[in-house]
């Protein structure tokens, strides 16, 4: 197996099948940015029947608030915030085609099960990495919720974006499988 | 009488912040540098590495370490025999953390209202303690806290019979029930003792202590070994994606207690961890 798999955002099915909790992958294409404020605004536009500022078909979402940019960068530095505080919100953005996210830590279990129903899958990156992972981001353009200032949605351009498959399409943990090959 | 300025203060409060948040302290550095020459994870070793890379291109190009520049905690020691003049000593604080995280393109994490959220702009107000103490010193330590682990901390009314066994088990626990959303490597701050608002105040203060630096009580010096030891056999590692290095040190404080009480706080840590005491 190579030591990296590549793959594009937005994911088509075949490639999100394709895979495997413990895989390590690296991004190129399109993420867009969202944590607390940012879901709670999509979920209710969703429920209110109004579009959603991009559309969700294949998409990866990035828990990312970043911090400003200085004069002359792309960016701040833009690490990942806690996955499970999203936890609450994914039905409705699985339902409309959601096929990634990316955070640091676990997920509940509710979450695992709707990944494997809507064959999504869940990567982490390293949290605390922030200005290394910048690196990565070679474009970035606020398009949405500016009012929210660092939770707003940005569209990120990104290239060779550092990722571990945390959960897959079949419901394998990366976090369970790791604690049980450690522990003593 | 020694009177310091409140606009000195300012000034060591905007600095302070805008640098801690980029320049991580040497003894966080070298536990870094431990953790990646020990751990036996490959993995793990990968993202200690990567850590390592994080930090160096922090202090090279001024960029803060992580993009949650966090809660600004500012914990003052003042000697009985200074005044603040010149404006107030919290309006002074206050100012200095506006003026670093404006300045200093630090993200604006805090909201005025818990319920009704809302930024306040520049991340004020910070959290401010202030303690009084003999002589004309002027201390300031300041903690950029993080919010993904602090949100992982816990706190627990133990009984007496449950004694040390039961600190060791609801430590360990607060450890495994945050997994990798706290950040891990840790620092785990614990504090013993006192009453509901002591115990959590001291788990804070442990975190200022030098990163791996022992209590001078032998016998919680030996709960902190203990303590380590048992967060690294859960397995967790970097990240939690598996190794041997979850914590890089155990910080324990305590304080006297009521004969019915058992308090037991525990203040969760990041590698990310900036904190820095200044002396004017």
């Amino acid at each position: 197996m190579p030591e990296f798999v590549r793959i594009r955002a937005p994911m088509d099915e075949a490639a999100v099948l394709s895979l495997r909790a413990g895989q390590k992958v690296l991004i190129s294409g399109v993420l867009y940015s969202g944590r607390d404020a940012t879901h709670k605004r999509m979920i209710e536009l969703i429920q209110k029947g109004e579009p959603l500022p991009f559309d969700l078909k294949g998409q990866i979402i990035y828990y990312l608030g970043p911090t400003p940019a200085r004069p002359g960068q792309v960016i701040g530095s833009a690490g990942p915030t806690t996955s499970s505080r999203m936890d609450p919100y994914m039905l409705p953005l699985y339902e409309k085609g959601l096929k990634g996210t990316i955070g640091k830590g676990n997920r509940s279990q509710e979450v695992i099960d709707l990944i494997k129903k809507y064959k999504a899958v869940h990567f982490s990156n390293i949290g605390g990495a922030a200005a290394l992972i910048a690196k990565s981001i070679k474009k970035c353009d606020m398009i949405a919720f500016k009012d929210l200032g660092t939770e707003a949605i940005y569209r990120l351009e990104v290239e060779d974006f550092y990722c571990i498959v945390a959960y897959d399409s079949e419901g394998n943990d990366l976090y369970k499988e790791a604690m049980a090959r450690y522990g003593r | 009488m020694r009177t310091i300025e409140a606009g000195a203060i300012t000034d060591a409060v905007e600095k302070t912040f805008m640098e801690i948040t980029h320049l991580l302290g040497d003894d966080l550095v070298a536990a870094l540098e431990k953790a990646h020459r020990e751990e036996e994870s490959p993995l793990g070793k990968e993202i200690l590495s990567h850590l390592l890379q994080n930090v160096k291109i922090g202090r090279e190009e001024k960029m803060p370490v992580c993009q949650d520049t966090g809660t600004s905690v500012v914990f003052v020691e003042m000697g009985q025999e200074v005044q603040v003049v010149g404006g107030g000593l919290f309006e002074a604080i206050n100012q200095g953390v506006g003026q670093a995280y404006t300045k200093g393109y630090l993200r604006a994490s805090i909201v005025r209202d818990p319920i009704l959220r809302g930024s306040t702009g520049d991340n004020t107000p910070p959290v401010v303690h202030v303690e009084v103490a003999p002589g004309n010193q002027f201390k300031i330590t300041m903690m950029a806290k993080g919010s993904g682990c602090e949100n992982m901390s816990r706190f627990s009314m133990l009984t007496p019979a449950q004694g040390r066994k039961g600190i060791i088990d609801f430590v360990v626990d607060t450890v495994r029930r945050g997994g990798g959303r706290p950040c891990p490597p840790l620092i785990v701050g614990v504090g013993l003792g006192g009453t509901f608002d002591q115990a959590a105040w001291i788990a804070k203060k442990s975190l200022f202590r030098r990163v791996g630096a022992h209590h001078s009580e032998p016998h919680i010096r030996e709960l902190e070994e203990e303590l380590l030891e048992k967060v690294n056999n859960l397995g967790m590692g970097p990240q939690a994606w598996g190794g041997r290095i979850t914590a890089l040190s155990v910080h324990v404080e305590k304080y006297p207690t009521h004969i019915a009480s058992l308090p037991v706080a525990v203040n969760i840590e990041c590698h990310s961890h900036r904190v820095r005491t200044v002396a004017l």
